[in-house]
C-alpha cells in the first residue's frame, strides 16, 4: 500500500485560497486505507478549509467528492461530470493519483493535499511502516524476506556497518531494528546463513529512470 | 618505509587520526603533523567523518603526503555516487596516495547538513570491488583504463562485536578480503578481553588488523561513548579510574597506554584517535615505548 499523510493545513490554504468553488476529490484506493484520503478525511479537510478561510475572510467554498480509484480511468466518469463545475480540484490521492488527476483535467489547477510517504504495511492500527523502495530488483529471497535497502540506513546490501548494537538495534536509529541483525537470524533459524557469504553486486537503482511497465498479457494490444 | 611494507614486515604500525579543518586554515592542521613525524607510521584523514563537512580527506593527505608524510586516504560512500568514488580513487592515484581506507560512512542525518541526500549508491563491498577492477585496469562498467591505479586498501570491522554480531562481523570480513581488503581497521577497543576473542576467530584470515585507541578526554565522554557508540563498550573500572584522577588528561594517558600495551601482542598496529589532544600522541607513544 501507498502511505501518505496530510500537508499543513496553513500550506494546503495558500495553493487554493484564490479559487472559489474548490472540489476536493478523495481516493478510496491506498490514502483511504492509511486513513488520510478517503472520502472521511476529505470531510474533515474541508471542515478546517471552510472555518480557517471564513476566518480569514476568503470566499473559498470546498465541496467533496471521492472515487474508488483516481490512478484508474474506469472510476472517472461520475467525476468528469462534477468537475466542470469548479475552478480548481484539492486531490486526496497519492502522488501516482494527484497526477492522473491533472492530466484527466487538464484546463483546471489540480493541487495535492497530501505527501506522499512510502510503500508500507500496516504494522498496526494506525501504524505504518515503509517495506519496499520499489527498487526493481528484488533480492529479498536471499536475505530470509527483510530488505536491507528499505530497513537498513544506510541500504547496505553486503552485511552490516559494525554500527549493530548489543540489543540488535540501528546505531542511526535506536528504535529501529538493524536489518541485517534481524536478517542474520532468520537466516540462522532457515540454515541458510551461507547466503550472507554471497557478495552481492552493485544495485542497478533502475527506480531512477520512470517506470512503465506493461503486462505480458497485453503487450500486443499496445504494440506499436 | 611504506606502511605497506611495514604491515608486510610484521613491524607494528603507529597510525593516528588527524581531523581536517571545517575551512581552509591550514596551519593547526599542519602544526599537528608536524608534531608527529617520525613517530606515527602513517597519518590517517577521515572523509566527512559523523556527516560533518570539512575539508575533503583527499587535499588535506596530499599537501602532507608532499610535506613528506606517510598518509591513509579516506573515502566513504555515504555522499558520493561510483562515478565520483571511481574519479575520486583516480585522483588518490594520480596524486601519489596508495593508502586507502574504504568505508561505509556515515549518513548525513548523523552530521550538520541532516537534510542532505544521502547517497549509498554503492556499499562498501562495492567501494572495494570498485578499488578492485581499477587496480587491474577496468572501470565498473569494464571500460579500459588508460593507466592503472596501484593501492594498498583498508576497510572498517567492529572488533567488539559479540555474539550473533560477531559471527555476522566475521562472515562480513571473509567478503572484505574476497574483495580486496589488505588490511582492517577496527573501531576503538576498551576492552582487551572482547579483541582477543575476536582475533582468535579472525586469526585464519591473515591480514593484519590496526587498531582503535581512543582518548578519553572525560568522565562525561566515556559514559558517552559506552552508552551510545556501538562496539565501544567501557569497562568500569576504566571509568572509575578517570573518575578518581585529579590529573584527568594524564591518567588519559596512562588508560591509553596500558591499553597499548594490552592490545600490542594481540593485533598488528593501533590507530590513535586524539580528539583534540594531538600535541599528547608523542607524550603517549613516549610511555608505551612505541
Amino acid at each position: 500500500m501507498i502511505v501518505a499523510e496530510r500537508k499543513p493545513l496553513d500550506e494546503i490554504k495558500e495553493m487554493v485560497k484564490s479559487y472559489k468553488k474548490l472540489l476536493t476529490v478523495g481516493c478510496g484506493g491506498c490514502t483511504s486505507i492509511c486513513y488520510t484520503g478517503g472520502q472521511r478525511e476529505v470531510g474533515l479537510l474541508n471542515e478546517d478549509l471552510k472555518n480557517s478561510l471564513e476566518k480569514e475572510g476568503m470566499a473559498t467554498q470546498p465541496d467533496s467528492f471521492t472515487i474508488e480509484r483516481q490512478c484508474n480511468a474506469d472510476f472517472y466518469p461520475e467525476l468528469d461530470e462534477i468537475a466542470r463545475n469548479y475552478d480548481a480540484l484539492l486531490s486526496m490521492a497519492c502522488g501516482a493519483g494527484v497526477q492522473f488527476l491533472a492530466d484527466r483535467y487538464p484546463e483546471k489547477p489540480v493541487f495535492p493535499a497530501l505527501n506522499t510517504i512510502f510503500v508500507g504495511i500496516d504494522k498496526d492500527v494506525g501504524w505504518f511502516e515503509e517495506n519496499c523502495r520499489t527498487c526493481r530488483e528484488c533480492f529479498i529471497g536471499e536475505t530470509g524476506g527483510i530488505c536491507p535497502v528499505t530497513r537498513c540506513a544506510k541500504s547496505l546490501f553486503n552485511g552490516p556497518c559494525g554500527g549493530t548494537s548489543r540489543e540488535g538495534k540501528c546505531e542511526v536509529s535506536k528504535d529501529t531494528p538493524c536489518a541485517w541483525y534481524e536478517i542474520f537470524k532468520r537466516l540462522k533459524d532457515q540454515g541458510r546463513l551461507e547466503n550472507i557469504l554471497k557478495v552481492k553486486p552493485a544495485r542497478e537503482w533502475k527506480n531512477q529512470t520512470r517506470g512503465t511497465m506493461i503486462h505480458e498479457a497485453y503487450q500486443k494490444r499496445y504494440a506499436k | 618505509m611504506s606502511f605497506k611494507d611495514q604491515l608486510h614486515s610484521g613491524k607494528f604500525a603507529v597510525t593516528a587520526e588527524l581531523q581536517p579543518p571545517k575551512g581552509t586554515d591550514l596551519s593547526e592542521l599542519y602544526e599537528y603533523a608536524e608534531g608527529w613525524r617520525n613517530r606515527v607510521d602513517a597519518v590517517m584523514i577521515p572523509d566527512l567523518q559523523n556527516g560533518i563537512m570539512r575539508l575533503g580527506s583527499l587535499s588535506a593527505c596530499a599537501l602532507l603526503k608532499e610535506k613528506g608524510m606517510e598518509v591513509i586516504y579516506d573515502l566513504s560512500c555515504a555522499n558520493r555516487n561510483r562515478l565520483a568514488l571511481q574519479s575520486e580513487l583516480l585522483n588518490a592515484a594520480a596524486l601519489g596516495l596508495k593508502n586507502l581506507l574504504l568505508l561505509q560512512g556515515d549518513p548525513p542525518s548523523m552530521g550538520d547538513h541532516f537534510d542532505a541526500q544521502p547517497v549509498f549508491d554503492l556499499d562498501v563491498m562495492g567501494l572495494l570491488g570498485a578499488a578492485k577492477r581499477l587496480q587491474e585496469g577496468y572501470d565498473l562498467v569494464g571500460n579500459d583504463l588508460n593507466g592503472k591505479p596501484v593501492f594498498f586498501v583498508g576497510t572498517q570491522i567492529n572488533a567488539a562485536a559479540q555474539g550473533h554480531r560477531l559471527d555476522l562481523e566475521l562472515m562480513t570480513m571473509e567478503k572484505k578480503i574476497r574483495e580486496g581488503a589488505n588490511f582492517f581497521l577496527a573501531g576503538s577497543i576498551y576492552d582487551p578481553g572482547l579483541l582477543e576473542n575476536f582475533m582468535k576467530k579472525a586469526a585464519h584470515f591473515k591480514v593484519p588488523v590496526i587498531v582503535g585507541i581512543t582518548l578519553l578526554k572525560s568522565v562525561g565522554m566515556a559514559r558517552y561513548i559506552s552508552k551510545h557508540v556501538e562496539g565501544a563498550s567501557i569497562p568500569d573500572a576504566i571509568i572509575d579510574r578517570l573518575l578518581k584522577a585529579p590529573d584527568k588528561q594524564k591518567v588519559s594517558i596512562e588508560i591509553a597506554g596500558d591499553l597499548i600495551r594490552d592490545v600490542k601482542p594481540l593485533c598488528q598496529g593501533i590507530q590513535i584517535v586524539p580528539l583534540g589532544w594531538e600535541p599528547l600522541v608523542p607524550i603517549l607513544l613516549d610511555q608505551v615505548g612505541l
